[in-house]
């Protein structure tokens, strides 16, 4: 569905992301775990439009997409709901999933209602909050908003940056139960997460994203027990290492 | 319905009071400078409220408005409304060409292209003598007539000016509940999210931008059939700042925010007149008071109280009937 080719991505004179590969396919959640700064949400921007990248090729559904803009991605079928949530605080609830229709113009008010009443349904608290403003609602709401939002442009691949981000445990739990919900609906899923043993724990594939090039790949239940992956992300054998 | 309530205990206002006071100087003469005021507010607020890009330019579009028309039908004998039809065109053509490049900009920058162009204006309007009169200005331009009507009366202008408002008021009220709203407050409250929704930023600020343009001009157009004369001292940077002190002080980013900020302060110097010279001192103290204490800007702090008081109430009489 989704891929991508020898990517290179740079800040000015700062290289980011180097010959990056990698692929989703159809019905797949793939995780990108990774560091703080190894170049996560570069990709994520990268494949949505917002930074052009040097070289390389992004492909989606057999189609070059990079160089194109933004708003036309998001019509093709990637939705990206970004890190810290990036609600809008001034509109309302309501407003805010009316927006994530946007690149949607066929779509009628009819089918815009009832997409607006299966996020309801999916994240029952916003429902109860539709008509508040976004900035009023909590960091846990927000992300449901978000998530929602990007549901409304019905996204065949939703991409996702960091969603358990400065959540609570319950939330954590509730937000990862509906990537995993979205994705048994069909909803292909790029999650990006600090949460690495979540993110593993519901994933098809993963890859490690260090200083900006991809270490190690595969299937998401490996990756887990990979004593490297486990050293330095799942922080299993902290103990050891400390008490030695 | 329920939406448009206040809009329309303001427009049988406005239509009223040339019936009840047909002969009063505040009606018919003041009342067309603040209607003038508030179209060129409401225009500036769909910029600078909705789309949250500030101009200190917007008099320049007023001004190029009134001087093709002044132009045009003095030095060229065109027909009114060809010759307003000829400023739109210019205008549509100018800002769009210009809000590519202007629009990139953030902020204060932003700020300073926007001024950069009003001056620009203002300082052609003065120079070009040969066309515009210099600062003399021209005056003499031709009755503009609706349909064979001419309107060559106070009371009639007054007519004339209060439908064009009325008209702006409820487009502008309308706008924020569509598509094209929503995707103007996207690009207010983040343009980067904005983008990740699908909107197309660039296009949606400058379509913006023309339209807030356009508007501007043909106010411009008729102020100057008004007026029968036209200066370039009318359209200097000191009313671009004086439409965004409007907006700004009856709350950014509401329409009747900028329709009470500019009979504010479309009324207060008539009314301060009687301070004779210390009018401006006066003037300036009553602004300042204002944003120190109604920060939001005066009608939405109206707004927000009249919604508590009313909330309080409802809250009150629950509590009697359990």
């Amino acid at each position: 569905m989704l891929h991508v080719k020898n990517l290179n991505t740079r800040y000015g004179p700062i290289h980011v992301l180097k010959n990056v590969s990698l692929h989703v396919n159809q019905g797949e959640i793939v995780s990108i775990i990774g560091a703080n700064g190894a170049g996560k949400t570069t990709l994520l921007v990268s494949i949505s439009g917002l930074i052009t990248p040097v070289s390389g090729e992004i492909i989606f559904e057999g189609q070059r997409i990079n160089g194109i803009s933004p708003a036309k991605i998001v019509s093709l079928g990637i939705a990206h709901a970004p890190e810290g949530r990036q609600v809008f605080s001034p509109l309302t609830v309501m407003e805010n999933l009316r927006l994530g229709a946007f690149a949607r113009k066929k779509a009628s008010e009819q089918e815009i209602e009832d997409d607006i009443g299966e996020v309801f349904s999916l994240f029952p608290r916003l429902r109860e909050r539709q008509d508040q403003t976004a900035g009023t609602l909590s960091g846990g709401e927000q992300q449901m908003l978000a998530i929602g939002r990007a549901m409304m442009a019905k996204p065949r691949l939703l991409m996702l940056d960091e969603p358990s981000l400065g959540l609570a445990p319950k939330l954590v739990e509730v937000i990862i139960k509906t990537v995993v919900d979205l994705n048994s609906k069909g909803t292909t899923i790029l999650l990006v997460e600090q949460n690495a043993r979540k993110a593993l724990e519901i994933s098809h594939r993963a890859y490690v994203l260090e200083t900006g090039r991809i270490t190690i790949q595969g299937p998401a239940s490996e990756l887990a027990e990979d004593s490297e992956i486990r050293r330095a992300y799942l922080g299993k054998d902290y103990r050891d290492i400390s008490e030695r | 319905m329920k939406r448009l309530a206040g809009y329309y205990c303001f427009a049988i206002a406005t239509l009223m009071l040339p019936l009840l006071f047909p002969d009063s100087y505040y009606v018919t003469v003041v009342g067309v400078t603040v209607c003038t005021n508030i179209v060129l507010a409401v225009s500036l607020n769909l910029l600078m409220g909705y789309a949250g890009q500030i101009s200190l330019g917007h008099a320049a579009f007023f001004g190029l408005g009134a001087y093709s028309s002044a132009v045009l039908t003095i030095k060229y004998g065109m027909n009114p409304w060809l010759a307003m039809t000829a400023g739109v065109i210019a205008v549509t053509v100018l800002s769009y060409v210009l809000s590519r490049p202007i629009l990139r900009l953030k902020g204060h920058y932003l700020a300073m292209a926007t001024l950069g162009l009003g001056i620009i204006v203002h300082i052609f309007f003065v120079q070009a003598d040969q066309f515009t009169g210099g600062p003399d200005g021209i005056s003499g331009l031709p009755v503009l007539s609706i349909l064979g009507y001419p309107i060559d009366s106070d009371l009639k202008w007054y007519w004339t000016f209060a439908i064009f408002m009325l008209a702006s008021v409820l487009f502008s009220l309308n706008i924020a509940h569509s598509r094209s709203g929503r995707a103007l407050a996207a690009v207010h409250g983040s343009e980067i999210a904005a983008q990740m929704l699908g909107v197309d930023t660039a296009k949606v600020k400058s379509h913006v931008f023309v339209f807030s343009a356009v508007l501007a001009c043909i106010t411009g157009s008729l102020f100057a059939h008004q007026q029968d004369f036209v200066s370039p001292e009318s359209f200097s940077f000191f009313f671009s700042i004086e439409l965004v002190t409007m907006v700004v002080l009856g709350g950014l980013g509401s329409t009747f925010g900028a329709v009470i900020g500019a009979i504010l302060l479309s009324l207060l110097p008539e009314v301060l007149l009687v301070f004779e010279d210390f009018e401006v001192m006066i003037f300036g103290a009553i602004l300042m008071v204002i944003m120190i204490f109604l920060p939001q800007g005066l009608f939405v702090a109206m707004e927000e109280t009249f919604f508590r008081l009313l909330k309080r109430k409802s809250q009150g009489s629950a509590d009697v009937t359990s």
